[in-house]
């Protein structure tokens, strides 16, 4: 009985093991690579870990390339995409969840359809769209087409949180004294915050990893956020593999630091949400 | 403080008609109880009176003021959830305090407030506990503190023993009811149960399909239930009903057997139901009363014994205190005092 129950967990902890090792390991290599040096990088063969270490690549990442620009305009536009698309989802899925509208089949559906198209389709017309506006080339027009682009999805996830919550609550407030805003603001809203994590973390990653629109919509590195720029560090001729990954690495941070913050609500919104991946 | 008005008030959810034609006046600090089984709209009748669901047509006014299109935040009404609805990121003093930091209160009444009230529930211990850390009993009594801090117009409550154990029900029963008397409040209760109703009611009001069966206090329902749906729902065990055809002074029954009804009865009407409840038959020796049944099983219940019978093809139970009926034999009399009897016609209505 207790041998079984013994042997149970091991197996269940090695299978837990062996799938962070699966999925860590890409990151653990970019790690690797980013702190190898050159002239050991191809003449070592493969090694989980190079006989000498160093940091130049971070170094001249910093210092000698754009790469801070990059990533400074990734912060704007993948910041404020992930703030506007939550407030924007959260209003929606909150109407989603409690109103009964004319026209709302009609509206869920087309909020639907818009998942449905490949993302590349749809390039050409958005550009032809922004172009008389002047939204190409700008950290503005990224912002909008993101925030376009994950309000939907962001919706139906906010939907089922809000779904979650008993409706009796917010009419308790209302009874209580409130309108209905003040209750969603001060009863309802509290209760959502994992789902407002999640959503959260959901546009910021969507944004900060997308890279067609920002290859297209935007031209020369002045715009560019960091996965266009990353193509920098592929010339004609070569690839710099150790200043790519350094850039790499240093890209995971902010990611890291936003899930850091945002997890420990993440953990409850996960299991209450069924986070898309 | 406050009187009600009810008029010809319906409700309809898209096509289907759920209220319908509901008439009701509500006296200053009645306490008023909806019963009716699960479905008849007691529910919604409640929710369109609190503002949470529109009303399809007629009127409801709280003192003389038409309430229609009012939001709950303008009816200074309080109400009590089934689910108790507590605020579960807030403590058990916020959860109390909320409707008065919304009407932007003082603190200092604010803390007098809910200190009255936690120490009335006996919630005084527990005023910095989240929600989730109390008992079923302990949110109940949260539930009713945040109603009853603010000093409503009136109360409305939902069901609001139905997920308490039977011992505790009991208790808050008697509680509410004391409650009401210290406070006063016009208050309208909804209960499925109709033990509740019938010890907490000044007034029952008895629904089915959507419709007032009839209003009365506790013992006009009980002994005059004006038709066949309000003799069987209220009591326990309900009433028995003999069907048959009155003629000649007489009920005969299906199986033809007869039964003499009381000359303040019509003599004959044709198709009639004759009901008589449980604890009103008098049980005897086969053979020794007006009509005899099969017995077909005896239930004990300690401060009294229910006998199941058959009569006339039909379910008939007898209650009674005599601990001579634990062992009745395969069969018994039945007889019936002619005052206890109930007469209702074709269409279920008393007659
Ligand atoms: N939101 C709704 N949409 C459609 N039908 C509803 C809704 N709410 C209640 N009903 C229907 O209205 C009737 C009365 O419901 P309710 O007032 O909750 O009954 P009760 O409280 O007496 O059990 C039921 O038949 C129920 O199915
Ligand atoms: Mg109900």
């Amino acid at each position: 009985m207790t041998a079984t129950r013994i042997f149970g967990t091991l197996a269940h902890r090695a299978a837990i093991l062996a799938f962070i090792t699966f999925a860590l390991f890409p990151l653990f290599w970019l790690l690797k690579v980013s702190v190898t040096p050159n002239d050991l990088l191809y003449s070592e063969g493969v090694r989980l870990w190079p006989s000498a270490t160093t940091l130049d690549h971070f170094r001249f990442v910093l210092a000698n390339s754009e790469f801070p620009r990059f990533f400074a305009n990734s912060l704007i536009v993948s910041g404020t995409t992930a703030l506007v698309s939550t407030v924007l989802a959260a209003l929606m899925g909150y109407a989603l969840s409690r109103f009964r509208f004319r026209g709302k089949m009609w509206l869920a559906g087309l909020l639907l359809v818009t998942q449905m198209f490949p993302l590349v389709m749809l390039v050409a017309p958005i550009f032809k769209i922004l172009s008389p506006l002047g939204l190409t080339n700008s950290l503005t027009g990224l912002i909008l087409v993101y925030t376009a682009f994950n309000v939907p999805f962001a919706s139906f996830l906010m939907q089922g949180f809000f779904d979650g919550i008993p409706p009796d609550l917010e009419q308790a407030a209302m009874i209580d004294g409130a309108d209905r805003f003040t209750a969603f603001r001060q009863i309802i809203l509290p209760l959502a915050l994992p789902g407002v994590a999640a959503t959260l973390g959901f546009v910021f990653t969507a944004a900060w990893s997308e890279m067609i629109f920002a290859l297209m919509l935007i031209s020369g590195s002045e715009k560019a956020t960091f996965p266009v720029g990353l193509l920098t560090f592929v010339s004609k001729f070569s690839v710099d593999y150790g200043q790519m990954m350094a850039a790499g690495v240093l890209a995971l941070i902010p990611a890291c630091l936003f899930f850091l913050l945002i997890q420990r609500y993440l953990v409850q919104g996960m299991t209450a949400g069924a986070v898309k991946g | 403080m406050a009187t009600m008005e009810i008029r010809s008030v319906s409700k309809n959810y898209g096509t289907i008609r759920v209220l319908d034609d509901i008439n009701l006046q509500i006296g200053d600090g009645e306490f008023i109880v909806l019963v009716g089984p699960s479905g008849c709209g007691k529910s919604t009748l409640l929710r369109m009176i609190a503002g949470l669901e529109e009303i399809t047509g007629g009127e409801i006014r709280i003192d003389d003021r038409v309430m229609n299109t009012l939001p709950p935040k303008g009816r200074d009404i309080a109400m009590v959830f089934q689910s108790y609805a507590l605020y579960p990121h807030m403590s058990v003093a916020d959860n109390m305090s909320y409707s008065l930091r919304l009407r932007k209160t003082d603190k200092p009444t604010i803390t007098q407030k809910v200190r009255a009230a936690s120490v009335k529930l006996g919630l005084d211990a527990l005023l910095e506990r989240k929600p989730k850390a109390l008992s079923g009993g302990q949110r109940q009594r949260v539930a009713m503190g945040r109603a009853i801090v603010r000093q409503p117009k009136a109360f409305l409550f939902d069901e609001p023993l139905s997920n308490l154990d039977a011992r505790l029900r009991e208790q808050m029963r008697a509680e509410i009811r004391k409650l009401h008397r210290e406070l006063g409040a016009t208050s309208i209760y909804v209960t499925h149960d109709q033990v509740e109703a019938m010890t907490l009611a000044d007034r029952i009001v008895a629904m089915h399909g959507g419709h007032i069966q009839q209003v009365g206090t506790p013992l006009d329902l009980y002994d005059r239930p004006a038709n066949l749906f309000v003799a069987g729902f209220i009591g326990s065990p309900g009433m028995n009903f003999l069907a048959g055809d009155v003629a000649g002074g007489v009920l005969r029954l299906s199986d033809g057997r007869q039964v003499a009804l009381p000359e303040t009865m019509p003599a004959a009407m044709g198709g009639a139901t004759l009901g008589i409840r449980p604890e009103h038959v008098l049980p005897a020796p086969a053979g020794q009363g007006a009509l005899d049944a099969t017995v077909d099983l005896v239930e004990p219940t300690g401060h009294g014994i229910i006998l199941h019978l058959t009569l006339a093809g039909a379910v008939f139970k007898v209650l009674t205190h005599d601990r001579r009926w634990l062992s009745p034999g395969p069969a018994i009399a039945v007889s019936f005092p002619p005052e206890a009897l109930h007469l209702f016609n074709a269409e279920g209505l008393r007659v």
